[in-house]
């Protein structure tokens, strides 16, 4: 077991420990892991969840996903619980008691406003509830004292289909797998015609005959559990409760490409399903499912280690959840190779979706046939759903592929609808024209995040929200998403404070198409989705916000005085700039 | 030969420090000739004050102060082509590299912090147009029709734009000769 | 008989060009002779593909041309209007993403990147010129490091690892955030091993990384770009000249 030596690990400890990781624990940990000085502190300064001044007592991260963000509720919770503290957001409160800021999604869409307090989610907040946290904090409650419900993560399943109806015990997978032998159930896996369910949508077959065939010293199994993209939280549910399905498909697939060892890389934001997981593993292990001789099998040995993330969405890009598990930053590699050849260590590695995993225990245990009798020719089976947003009731719904929007509308209570964000600020926005649209690969695809809003709701606010995810989250490693995103960033906050102009609308657009583009990886070539589809079906909602103006200045030009004034002590009018046609 | 009207060039300098003007003057006796098809309008050459309409505005130096934006916004008011002329104008240039501290920072560097200052404080005369935060690209606070490069253009690029200009064709900047320094 | 392997050609804008297996399109088209633009490649360095100006269209596909393999029978564009006018955007992004003050920066004249921007046309920055506050690393005696001019190229990084054997660089931080570091304990650049002989010290495509003392050497009229263009094959060569790898 490499798990405790792994630096993600020990980084956290430390994390957990200083609340913060000073230079000198950096050079400690270099030394320890015999690793470059350069390389710990690339990694610390990588990963949002990694500090390198002391959080509080009490860290609190505001999930500001438009689903459930601190303003998911209608109130700007972030910014109350903050004037309760009087703690500025992003800063330490000098006493050491308390810091606040936000974070990317932490899947708790279907719990309202959420946030993590000390690694831990801290589900349906409101104001109230603010109030009592604030008391709380001033009291130096420990969080063990906090009334329980506040934490309780309930998986709201409202569908259930192919995969959450049938049951299975542990093992039954496996065992029909050792009765096919490794080629009947690669045949199977591939008849199934299963592909990828993170939304890129490859042959799960191919991936495991193509790295089966692959040459390397090891071949590894990797579980991507890093579910970061806004408003998913369908793996969340399936790593509660079917992690054994979970790692009996992984395990099936060692057994397939001949492989040892096994990861699930899971998001720091799903830490508390740690010790679930870790049961899970030791007691497959007691029933002869994990480590040696696998159910009396002498040549199948396999394990499996799990490594925690810390706040990267960009970590769920399978070659740069392999560059963390390696213990670097995430930065997606140039592919080819890919990893099904060349990945974790440079050797043959399949990276799989937590739902992926699970369906092919499913399909090794009831067969193709039993998987292809659902959804459509091109997307076999069903697609699990984290459906959020404006709904009667928000959680997890299974559905054959090939169901239209329109249906899973009605089905989970939207009335009023004026668009769909499905699959995420990486996917599509549909307008109305698009509800009878087909979820399939071949039309709408998806990896399950399915967020719904209303007519009530202002769609450029939503846009800008999803412009400045993709620049907080892209890793900086080429120059079209490293700078375009930020680009795109400060061309929506400039529409959205009301000077922008029509040439604005346009420099929109052309940014767009670059990020698209050239970008490396698919962060940078989806990162302008939002914007792009925007512009296309709600162009209304840019050009309301626009002055009559040609050209304006692009940043604030009385507010460029600002410092000037205090400096010189002058308010009056002359002191001051109007914004206007330039 | 019909005789066209002459274009109308108005020029100014911001936050630079004269050296494109110069640049211009360089171009010596080619001036003359130019001076059949153009006549100045406002400009430090003429010293006249007021700006009338013009056909071409040629703006030296970036955007540092609040009169810089008034003067450049009554060019780009008055002017049928705006030009950035010169590194100043088209990315803050020499200027900007106060960008790398506060305003407070810089003020008080230069007139709280030096020796041997008599009464040392930040100039407050109202008198003063007030700094803006940092020093900005021209383009960045009003519309630019082209951009003359370099620190300052040569003699050469000035006589070619305008030529063009005058010849009433689309100036081909950067494609003959194209340089930051 | 050993017959021949199919021959293997790439078209280029419809120039055929040979390769050999394992050569990206960049090795293929810079062997023939062919231009690319590109700042963060350089020859006997591992390919890294993050300026992304080598994006050439292959069989339609916008490909780095730099980490992409020569495959039989791509088709591929490379000098069409719209490349190059993405190219200059990217070359825009860089510029105003960082700060660069060519009247005032010792390395210009024989600046890859200014004369990458010359190349494309570039009259301005266009973008929002960020005017980032970014650390200068003054402390060697001999070596400076402004970070206001980094592109994050990594070129350094690579040169120091895989030529000098030193490895003195990496890149942390991520987004806009990124920002060369020094693999030291302190950070400084003063404690490395780097000498101004490697390769790492020489091979900054921009002002970022400086020899001290030698800054303005050449007159104007005699720097590299007052005799050379860019897009000329083998400049590499002249950017380096003095660095160790040169010598053998």
């Amino acid at each position: 077991m490499t798990e405790h030596l792994h630096l993600l690990h020990i980084l956290h400890e430390l994390q957990q420990k200083h609340r913060y990781i000073s230079e000198k624990s950096i050079c400690e940990v270099a030394a320890q892991l015999s690793l470059p000085v350069s390389q710990v502190r690339a990694v610390v300064a990588f990963y949002a969840f990694f500090y390198s001044t002391p959080c509080g007592h009490y860290h609190i991260l505001f999930s500001n996903c438009t689903s459930c963000g601190y303003r998911a509720g209608g109130t700007d919770l972030l910014r109350l619980l903050s004037q309760k503290l009087s703690v500025n957001i992003g800063q330490t409160r000098k006493d050491e008691q308390v810091s606040i800021d936000e974070t990317s999604c932490i899947g708790m869409c279907d719990h309202g406003p959420s946030l993590l307090i000390n690694g831990v989610p801290l589900v349906h907040l409101d104001a109230e509830k603010i109030e009592q946290m604030a008391t709380l904090i001033e009291a130096d409650k420990p969080l063990n004292g906090w009334p329980p419900a506040w934490f309780h993560v309930k998986d709201h399943i409202y569908k259930r289909g192919l995969l959450l109806d049938s049951s299975l015990s542990a093992g039954d997978g496996l065992r029909a797998t050792l009765t096919r032998g490794r080629e009947g159930t690669l045949t199977e896996i591939i008849q199934s015609k299963l592909r990828g369910r993170g939304g890129a949508g490859f042959s799960t077959g191919l991936k495991w005959r193509l790295c089966q065939q692959a040459a390397g010293e090891a071949h590894y199994v990797v579980c991507n559990a890093d579910e970061g993209e806004p408003g998913t939280f369908k793996d969340r549910m399936l790593l509660q409760q079917h992690a054994d399905a979970l790692c009996e498909g992984m395990t099936i697939c060692a057994y397939v490409i001949g492989a040892y060892q096994g990861f699930i890389y899971l998001r720091g934001e799903y830490r508390y399903l740690l010790p679930h997981l870790q049961a899970t593993l030791m007691h497959r292990r007691k029933l002869g499912l994990l480590g040696t001789a696998i159910l009396g099998q002498t040549e199948f040995d396999f394990d499996i280690d799990i490594v925690v993330g810390a706040g990267a969405y960009i970590c769920g890009e399978e070659s740069a959840l392999i560059e963390s598990l390696e213990g670097k930053p995430g930065i997606p590699r140039s592919r080819p190779p890919f990893p099904v050849a060349h990945g974790y260590l440079g050797q043959p590695t399949v990276v799989n979706n937590v739902e992926t995993l699970i369906a092919a225990t499913h399909i090794a245990c009831k067969g193709s046939a039993w998987f292809t009798a659902l959804g459509t020719p091109a997307s076999t089976g069903s697609k699990l759903l984290s459906i959020s947003g404006d709904c009667a009731a928000p959680g997890i719904y299974e559905y054959p592929f090939g169901i239209t929007i329109q249906q899973i509308l009605d089905e989970c209570g939207a009335v009023n609808v004026q668009a769909v964000q499905v699959g995420g600020p990486a996917g599509t926005l549909l307008d109305q024209t698009a509800f009878n649209r087909q979820l399939a690969f071949e039309d709408v695809g998806t990896g399950g995040s399915f967020m719904i809003f209303n007519q009530e709701r202002d769609i450029l606010t939503i846009i800008h929200q999803f412009a400045a995810f993709f620049a907080h989250e892209s890793c900086g490693f080429c120059t079209p998403c490293r700078v375009g995103t930020i680009l795109l960033k400060q061309g929506l906050d400039k529409i959205m404070i009301g000077q922008g102009a029509r040439n604005d609308m346009a420099e929109l657009q052309r940014v767009s198409e670059l990020v698209r583009r050239y970008s490396h990886c698919g962060l940078g070539h989806t990162a302008a989705n939002p914007i792009l589809d925007g512009l296309q079906y709600f162009s209304q909602a840019f050009e309301q916000r626009l002055t009559p103006y040609d050209f304006t200045a692009r940043f604030k030009l009385d507010a460029a005085l600002q410092e000037a004034r205090q400096l010189t002590r002058h308010d009056g009018k002359e002191a001051h700039l109007e914004q206007g046609q330039d | 030969m019909t005789h066209k009207p002459k274009l109308k060039l108005a020029t100014t300098s911001l936050a630079g420090c004269f050296g494109c003007h110069m640049s211009f003057l360089d171009m010596d006796e080619r001036i003359v000739e130019l001076l059949e098809h153009i006549e100045f309008d406002r400009s430090p050459f003429t010293d006249i004050k007021q700006l009338d309409h013009c056909d071409i505005g040629l703006i030296e130096g970036g955007v540092c102060n609040a009169e810089n934006v008034h003067v450049l916004r009554t060019y780009r008011a008055n002017c049928r082509i705006l030009v950035a002329v010169g590194a100043c104008a088209i990315n803050g240039g020499v200027p900007a590299l106060r960008n790398h501290f506060s305003l407070k920072e810089c003020l008080e560097e230069a007139y709280v912090k030096t020796p041997d200052m008599i009464n040392p404080h930040i100039p407050d005369d109202p008198e003063l147009p007030l700094l803006l935060d940092k020093v900005y690209p021209v383009h960045e606070v009003v519309k630019i029709d082209y951009f003359l490069p370099g620190c300052p253009p040569s003699a050469d690029t000035f006589y070619r734009f305008l030529s063009e200009l005058i010849e009433g064709k689309e100036p081909q900047i950067g494609k003959v000769e194209l340089r930051y320094d | 008989m050993v017959t021949e392997p199919e021959s293997k050609f790439i078209r280029i804008d419809d120039q055929e060009i040979p390769f050999v297996h394992g050569q990206t399109i960049m090795d293929a088209t810079l062997a023939a002779g062919v231009y690319i633009p590109h700042l963060c490649h350089f020859p006997g360095i591992t390919p890294q593909g993050n300026c992304k100006l080598c994006t050439v269209e292959v069989d339609g596909k916008p490909l780095a041309a730099c980490t992409s393999p020569a495959a039989a029978g791509q088709r591929i564009r490379n000098n069409t209007p719209e490349l190059n006018e993405s190219r200059k955007a990217l070359t825009q992004m860089l510029f105003i993403e960082g700060n660069h003050i060519c009247p005032s920066c010792e390395k210009t004249g024989n600046c890859p990147l200014q004369a990458m921007a010359y190349h494309l046309g570039m009259l301005h920055g266009h973008f929002p010129a960020q005017f980032p506050v970014r650390e200068v690393d003054a402390s060697h005696p001999t070596i400076m490091l402004d970070r206001d001019r980094c592109i994050l190229c990594s070129l350094c990084v690579r040169a120091s690892r895989e030529v000098d054997g030193k490895n003195v660089f990496a890149i942390a931080g991520r987004g806009t955030h990124a920002s060369l570091i020094v693999n030291t304990a302190n950070g400084k650049l003063v404690d490395s091993d780097i000498e101004p002989s490697d390769l790492a010290a020489r091979i900054c495509p921009v002002g970022a990384i400086l020899i001290k003392e030698h800054g303005y050497d050449a007159p104007i009229g005699k720097r590299i770009f007052d005799q050379h263009k860019i897009n000329e094959i083998g400049l590499e060569k002249i950017y380096i000249a003095g660095a160790k790898s040169d010598d053998s």
